[in-house]
């Protein structure tokens, strides 16, 4: 018997189940994030040492821990590859990496424009702002792999094997802030140390983003799906013409 | 409303978060249309999976 997962690791299956969810989580997203927005805006206060200037870290921090749990799910779409050979395994991964890439992106930047007015500088080499610029670098890095190999297969092994290597970067992230004297500040506990008054309006906006992401995934993932199907109509095609099994004319 | 004296700081975050998510889900939608009219335009020249299944979105 099929276990849930492997049941949807058919691309057929995934094509009707994601088909089915997307409006709905898209919809969740947009009502969350218009929420949240308010939220922000219009209620919540400034903070009592930041100001208004708070108001970039309802933005801030969804963005970096997107940045972080999206190259969770590659490392683990990697690991589904490399081991189980599950077939939607590289799709995902490869649809979840300019996603990645444009979070931490936000995360840069936004807390750059944070920390220009509360510290003084755009930027400081310490060891959290570091870490999250070479994860940035790494989804790069995945993405230019990926795009400079012909061939899929060896581009998805190599890309899988790199993504796993590079899930060391992940702890130094988290913890960086405790192992380091950093300018970051730690980590926050929002069940005690937030107001409530800021602490929702934080917990919509990162539950909103997350809907986004999950959107914007399995929007990317169903796109991934159709482009290889039509890169193997192309093959079957071009093989029927030529009057080569369509495996030949794949290896041409 | 008022966001203080850091108002830009925060106006340039939240346009720069407004700019990449737009040019990410603009991207996608418009990727998703390209897979699917190139998939309509196989399937009408004949093109199919193989067990003749049509190979439009509903797959």
């Amino acid at each position: 018997m099929q276990s849930w997962t492997q049941r949807l690791a058919n691309p057929t299956r995934f094509m009707q189940v994601s088909g089915t969810l997307l409006p709905w989580v898209a919809a969740a997203a947009a009502a969350l994030i218009a929420y949240g927005l308010y939220l922000v805006f219009f209620v919540a206060p400034p903070d009592y040492q930041q100001g208004e200037t708070v108001k970039i870290m309802y933005i801030h921090v969804p963005s970096a821990w997107l940045a972080l749990m999206t190259y969770g799910l590659i490392a683990i779409s990697s690991f589904g590859l490399l081991v189980f050979r599950h077939p939607l395994a590289d799709v995902s991964a490869k649809a979840a990496a300019p996603i990645g890439a444009a979070f931490t992106l936000l995360a840069l930047i936004t807390g750059s424009l944070w920390g220009k007015p509360m510290w003084g500088t755009y930027w400081v080499w310490d060891a959290r702002l570091t870490s999250v610029l070479i994860l940035f670098f790494l989804y790069l890095g995945l993405m230019a792999l990926r795009s400079s190999l012909d061939d899929e297969g060896t581009a998805a092994k190599l890309t899988a094997v790199l993504a796993l290597v590079g899930t060391a970067i992940l702890p130094i992230i988290k913890f960086s802030v405790e192992w380091w004297n950093t300018l970051h500040q730690p980590s926050t506990n929002f069940t005690s140390t937030v107001d409530p008054s800021m602490r929702w309006p934080l917990l919509i906006m990162a539950v909103g983003f997350t809907l986004l992401f999950i959107a914007m995934h399995l929007a990317a993932m169903r796109n991934e799906v159709l482009r290889r199907r039509v890169k193997a109509l192309r093959l079957q095609e071009a093989a029927s013409r030529d009057g080569l099994p369509a495996h030949a004319s794949a290896a041409e | 409303m008022d966001l203080g004296p850091h108002a830009v700081f925060i106006w340039a975050s939240y346009a720069a978060v407004t700019v990449t998510i737009g040019g990410l889900i603009a991207w996608i939608v418009y990727d998703g249309a390209n897979q699917r009219a190139a998939l309509a335009e196989l399937e009408d020249r004949g093109v199919r999976r193989r067990g003749g299944k049509p190979t439009g979105t509903s797959l």
